[in-house]
């Protein structure tokens, strides 16, 4: 099988590369194949890179390129598509490129509460999430029984797709019948309409989300309460703090790294809460009081054809993007990691 | 509940390792003496915390058993149904119509996660074990590691232009000629866009791994004449396997999961290419209100391969994000 399989890979690439592909059995340097190839492309490629890369390129070269062309020829696209007056169902007129569509952007209040509940969700989601992530990974890394049971159930709503917690959680918030409206009765409070009511919406939304995704808050972290040196806890003992005080004094900052890290997925999550919206409203109406720039966008887009002003939308939504992954990358290539 | 029991050396190893290797009375003594405050306090948040994370589940799964109107309206959310409003109706109506969704599902989320894997695997091998100079290699690893975080939202656009423009229904011919349904075509687009999309995170998961590969044994083999390729195909590769379950896992969680790329590359929940998502985001939808027992129902039957696969690979799966 495996004799057929790489026999049938190099008749492949034989057929699609002519003759230079190197065979897989033979051992020899890339030096001796590229000689080859007549021209000397690699040769002067490995003058100019160094041999590691030409070798390394056949690898990380084709997913490159391919992330290259969706991710960033799309962005660049949509950019210039921004800059455009696209609308409905003629393609894009691209001699005439303004800013037209950002001015109209800035003057439209929807966009301006669509920024600002993007950013409060982003905020607010993240801080929670981080919040009881690291009291979940704290209860959980006190020696406890069935550890791995409870890491499991905690963990478990990450596994869910936004589609389907929008369903429970739509349930969860049912006026008449939802867990939680009948939770609170008991204490005497509500019923509350939590989905219809403009104020409350987005704080649901962000509870919502809190509980599918502090269990991953709480994976980082205890993979970093587990890298911290036994020694530390135990100088905080000899030092006589309470436990209270050694997690909040020795602990937690060095979990800073474990923060970052998980922050910055969790807003990646929060900035794709489109999905969870879309579910939660049911189709393209828009979320009244919990409109994202991500649902604002699609809307504009696929609802009303608006294609030049949903691509502003979306460049302003990847700026957002940008100021977060951006001080991440430099962090990143700071610490030595890129 | 006093100080001094929080004195006690009781997190001084921070793994419990160590209590596995105990014999049967040594954990009963173990368990005795934790009886106090300090425990019971832990055990109370710990198991609070447990309702918190499964209620939601558990009212949706009681509820998707009662009947609507009736079982739902008169029973508590959370309570199982009594025999009268009890009722499997909701799930065979769940399961016919998102049945050819599961399908249509795995035919693109599989070949779309071993790709994105493969590929992922491919670039992390050859931007971590290939030694070529630090200011080239930067911008490359940073473009990877920032299409992580890109909102797919910045791309939707040029992305649909993009598959419009793509003859891809004409190059796929024969399938149709094979009697597939054109609407299918749908499902190839997906593939692609996920595995674009995916590469760069499987890219970042695989990198943690390779750098934490022993150097000399792939400097021997280098040594001993192997090329680049070949040390992949005969070391990297096979030592890979543990993290290939993880990003095999994670990749396939969230392909699967994606309701996005299915609303605009294949857009609406009547063609025969749906996937699940989109089926599931628009059920139990009526002019008289919505059927939470049949949204409860289909919300578990497509959540199921993803339920199963976190259940039986969770511990898998926790250990490789943590790295």
């Amino acid at each position: 099988m495996r004799d057929f399989l790489s026999r049938t890979r190099s008749r492949l690439r034989r057929a699609v590369f002519g003759a230079t592909g190197e065979s897989d059995d033979t051992v020899v340097t890339d030096g001796g194949t590229a000689a080859s190839e007549g021209g000397g492309v690699v040769d002067r490629l490995n003058d100019r890179f160094g041999e590691d890369f030409t070798e390394s390129a056949p690898f990380w070269l084709p997913p490159f390129l391919l992330v290259g062309l969706f991710v960033y020829g799309a962005i660049a696209w949509n950019f210039v598509i921004s800059l455009t007056d696209y609308e409905g169902f003629v393609g894009p007129d691209y001699s005439d490129l303004d800013f037209e569509m950002y001015v109209r952007a800035i003057n439209d209040s929807a966009v301006i509460d669509a920024t600002v509940n993007t950013f409060l969700l982003v905020v607010a989601f993240t801080a929670v999430a981080l919040g009881v992530g690291m009291v979940l990974a704290i209860l959980i890394d006190r020696n406890i029984r069935f550890e791995n049971t409870f890491r499991t159930i905690y963990l478990l709503p990450m596994s869910l797709s936004f589609v389907v917690t929008a369903q429970f959680w739509l349930w969860m918030y049912n006026y008449n019948n939802g867990v939680v409206n009948i939770a609170l009765g008991a204490f005497g409070i509500g019923p509350i309409n939590w989905i219809g009511n403009s104020s409350l919406v987005l704080w649901a939304v962000v509870f919502a989300l809190v509980w599918q995704f502090s269990g991953y808050t709480m994976v980082v972290y205890l993979a970093g309460l587990r890298a911290i040196p036994t020694e530390h806890y135990e100088a905080a003992r000899v030092d006589g703090a309470s436990t209270l005080k050694m997690y909040w004094r020795v602990i937690i900052p060095q979990l800073k790294g474990s923060t970052i890290s998980a922050a910055i997925v969790l807003m990646v999550f929060a900035l794709k809460a489109f999905d969870f919206l879309y579910s939660l409203v049911s189709g393209y109406r828009p979320p009244n009081g919990a409109d994202i720039l991500a649902t604002k966008m699609v809307r504009e887009a696929y609802s009303t054809n608006n294609w030049a002003y949903a691509s502003a939308i979306a460049i302003i939504l990847f700026l957002m993007a940008l100021s977060i992954i951006g001080p991440y990358l430099y962090y990143e290539y700071k610490q030595g990691n890129l | 509940m006093s100080d001094a029991h929080l004195d006690e050396p009781d997190s001084t190893d921070s793994t419990d390792a160590t209590d596995r290797t105990d014999g049967v009375a040594d954990r009963i003594r173990d368990d005795l003496a934790g009886v106090d405050g300090y425990r019971v306090a832990l055990y109370a948040a710990i198991v609070g915390m447990t309702v918190f994370f499964l209620t939601p589940i558990e009212s949706g799964l009681v509820t998707a058993f009662k009947t609507n109107p009736g079982g739902i309206s008169s029973t508590l959310p959370f309570a199982p149904p009594p025999p009268r409003f009890f009722t499997l109706e909701k799930w065979q109506t769940a399961l016919a119509a998102l049945g050819r969704g599961m399908v249509n599902s795995a035919l693109y989320a599989v070949p779309a996660t071993i790709i994105s894997a493969l590929l992922g695997s491919f670039a992390a091998y050859g931007l971590t074990q290939a030694d070529w100079r630090a200011r080239y290699k930067a911008p490359v690893l940073a473009m990877l590691v920032a299409g992580i975080f890109i909102p797919y939202q910045a791309v939707l656009v040029p992305l649909s232009q993009f598959w419009g423009a793509m003859p891809l229904a004409e190059l796929l011919t024969p399938l149709w000629l094979l009697g597939v349904p054109q609407s299918y075509v749908g499902l190839v687009e997906l593939t692609i866009t996920h595995v674009a999309y995916g590469i760069p995170i499987c890219m970042v998961l695989f990198r943690s791994y390779y750098r934490n590969v022993s150097e000399e044994m792939i400097e021997a083999a280098r040594l001993d004449g192997a090329t680049f390729r070949r040390v992949y195909r005969r070391i990297v590769f096979p030592i890979s396997t543990p993290m290939f379950a993880v990003v095999l896992i994670y990749q396939f969680t969230q392909i699967w999961n994606d309701l996005l790329f299915a609303l605009i590359l294949v857009s609406t929940e009547s063609s025969p290419a749906a996937p699940v998502v989109l089926i599931l985001a628009g059920l139990g939808e009526s002019m008289e209100g919505q059927d939470f027992a049949l949204r409860m129902a289909g919300a578990f039957i497509a959540a199921l391969p993803t339920l199963i696969v976190y259940i039986m690979f969770g511990e898998e799966f926790a250990e490789g994000v943590a790295t």
